[in-house]
């Protein structure tokens, strides 16, 4: 009888709700651990999957405009994550702009990505190491997360056909450690798999 | 006349502390803004990029820019995530309103529960009256005490 009086109503009522918060805290913890964590694609193409460069759209550098990564369907791509303070990115720029120019008459475009970084920074850095390969900006860094880019610098191959190809290099290319998955994939994405 | 030189004191004292007061200092600029890259305040991070930014915020306070043209400028090239203050418009303004929300449900809920318990004990029935008998005995034992 005395259990439900008003006051007794209200303290059951008040630990209800406070039940409920701590559920509905503990099903969203839940939800992100189990649902919330999204792969990249430098993920799934390390798992072997059948990977497709995932899209953007961003400001060129090099030139007005912009250009989207489905604009050179048809092409092979190099694409190059970069960023002008980044170390390393000067010791690859003068191999990627040297692909370019060689594979360039086969089809092949490096497009570089620079990522966080000024823009004013970036064309300094672009005119101090001749980079006439195309260049578009992303400083909020929003390809980061759909591509899996871990660092800077970081180098994907994407095949005539718009899909990822060999392995993502992590690091300067053409160095000793990766020089051989350099070649192979510039093949892969040219197609020369003979 | 010594009451106007004071005021006078006063208001050259305003003046020459407004524009300090209206330009902020580097350090605090500093723990305004998000490294792009560690996702910390700039004062907290040497990563390369915050570097930059420390330095490009410094040259934009002496040449004379002000904190909201800086502002402009880093959010132009990072987005809006450099900031570290979430805005105070649009889906973001519930960064700021559901914490509030959530103290004043538990201001209420405190108070409610409260108000509860006050009112269970307004509707408990008086304590009985101590036996006579029993009082006096209680009375005597502590006149022992008494010096």
């Amino acid at each position: 009888m005395s259990s439900d009086t008003r006051p007794g109503r209200v303290q059951r009522i008040a630990q209800l709700a406070a039940l409920i918060g701590v559920a509905a805290l503990l099903a969203l913890l839940i939800w992100k651990v189990a649902f919330g964590r999204t792969t990249g694609a430098a993920d799934e193409l390390a798992e072997g999957k059948l990977v497709h460069a995932p899209a953007f759209t961003l400001d060129r550098l090099d030139r007005n405009g912009q250009l989207a990564v489905a604009d050179l369907r048809g092409k092979a791509v190099v694409v190059n994550f970069w960023a002008s303070w980044c170390i390393p990115c000067r010791d690859e720029a003068p191999v990627l702009q040297k692909t370019y120019e060689r594979y360039r008459d086969q089809g092949l475009v490096v497009l570089g990505v620079d990522v966080n970084d000024f823009r004013q920074d970036a064309r300094r850095f672009m005119k101090r190491y001749g980079l006439s390969y195309p260049v578009v900006y992303d400083g909020k860094g929003s390809t980061v997360g759909k591509w899996g880019v871990r660092g800077f610098p970081e180098t994907f191959f994407v095949d005539r056909t718009g899909k990822l190809v060999g392995e993502r290099i992590e690091g300067a290319v053409d160095i000793e450690r990766n020089r051989d998955a350099f070649q192979r994939g510039v093949a892969l994405a040219l197609g020369n798999t003979s | 006349m010594r009451a106007y030189a004071l005021v006078a004191f006063v208001v050259a004292l305003l003046v020459a502390a407004a524009p300090a007061a209206a330009t902020p200092s580097p350090s605090d600029l500093e723990a305004e803004f998000v490294c792009p890259t560690c996702k910390t305040t700039l004062d907290q991070s040497d990563s390369p990029i915050a570097r930059r930014m420390k330095q490009m915020i410094r040259s934009s306070l002496a040449e004379g820019k002000t904190e909201k043209q800086i502002r402009d400028e880093l959010v132009a090239q990072f987005g809006p995530a450099v900031v570290a203050e979430p805005p105070k418009k649009g889906f973001d303004l519930l960064a700021w309103l559901v914490p509030l929300g959530i103290l004043a449900a538990g201001a209420v809920g405190v108070g409610a529960i409260a108000w509860g318990w006050r009112r269970r004990r307004a509707d408990e029935p008086p304590p009985a009256p101590l036996d006579p008998a029993l009082e006096r005995r209680v009375d005597a034992e502590l006149e022992r005490f008494d010096p």
